[in-house]
């Protein structure tokens, strides 16, 4: 928390909340897009358009080139992948902790025949 | 699109709620898993990192019941967990909350569900809910501080980049 860069990250996770963008998103991985481009398989305005562009450039998903006149918008694969390698750390973690579970598991098969399942309440 | 996929555990980042989505495969009983999740001697075998000891406190894993541990690593610091049995459904269900000690105002809500599958295997799925986005990806970041730090500087000069 309060890192700039960790408030980047959720506003990578806000952008990808809603469906139009992602929408989008998956169109710039093709190839870059303008704005109008963007608006065409949807039925909302320029303006509309315009706004979900710009909350997916604030979260440094897509980047807009200055000199061109169309300003087409570039997808930033990198920024993307940066937030699945943190996920997939979080799964191995998660990985590891079901491991040590089906080691538990596979020694308390050896000599349980459960049935005294939900105690618990003990100590 | 946030999915990262694997034979064994999979891990969803939820896109419409702060949440995380875990399923994983046993090849042991619903039933077994189910206990393994709600026995104090059995939880404490495995749910901490291996350079963590886990002693456990309060647990009493009832339908309103409560629960706490305590991590602690070879230089004696202390993690401190706690949260409430919600509801407990033997085998099939358990819904709790989770905070960690030292941040007492967060809390996630937790369901894990256990579901028989052919041959004694189960499938577990658990869900953990909590109330911003900005805690669920502290949630999926925490516990990396070697290899978060380098990803916020990759992540720096990436949007440097987009906006210089």
């Amino acid at each position: 928390m309060g890192l700039p860069a960790e408030d980047q990250l959720s506003k990578v996770f806000a952008a990808l909340a809603d469906p139009t963008r992602r929408n989008m998103v998956t169109r710039l991985t093709e190839s870059d897009a303008t704005v109008n481009e963007l608006a065409e398989p949807y039925d909302v305005s320029l303006q509309a358009v315009s706004k979900h562009l710009k909350v997916l450039e604030d979260a440094g998903l897509v980047t807009r080139s200055r000199d061109a006149q169309r300003r087409p918008a570039h997808f930033e694969a990198e920024v993307f992948d940066l937030m699945t390698k943190w996920i997939e750390r979080y799964r191995r973690q998660a990985e590891q902790r079901y491991r040590r579970l089906d080691a538990v598991l596979a020694e308390l098969g050896e000599n349980t025949t459960e049935k005294d399942n939900n105690t618990g309440a003990e100590s | 699109m946030t999915t990262t996929t694997h034979p064994d555990t999979t891990v969803v980042a939820d896109d419409t709620v702060p949440a995380i989505h875990i399923t994983r495969e046993f090849n042991s009983s619903a039933a077994a898993v189910f206990r393994a999740h709600t026995d104090p001697d059995i939880f404490a075998r495995w749910c901490g990192p291996h350079d963590l000891t886990t002693t456990i406190g309060t647990w009493d894993a009832r339908t309103g019941g409560a629960w706490s541990y305590q991590s602690s690593d070879a230089e004696g610091n202390q993690y401190g967990f706690y949260g409430s049995f919600h509801e407990i459904r033997p085998d099939e269900l358990i819904v709790q909350t989770f905070t960690f000690a030292g941040y007492p105002d967060g809390v996630a809500l937790e369901r894990v569900t256990f579901e028989e599958l052919d041959d004694g295997r189960c499938r577990l799925r658990a869900m953990s809910l909590v109330d911003s986005f900005e805690a669920r990806d502290a949630m999926i970041s925490s516990g990396m501080e070697h290899g978060v730090k380098e990803g916020y500087e990759k992540l720096d000069k990436v949007l440097e980049g987009a906006h210089g």
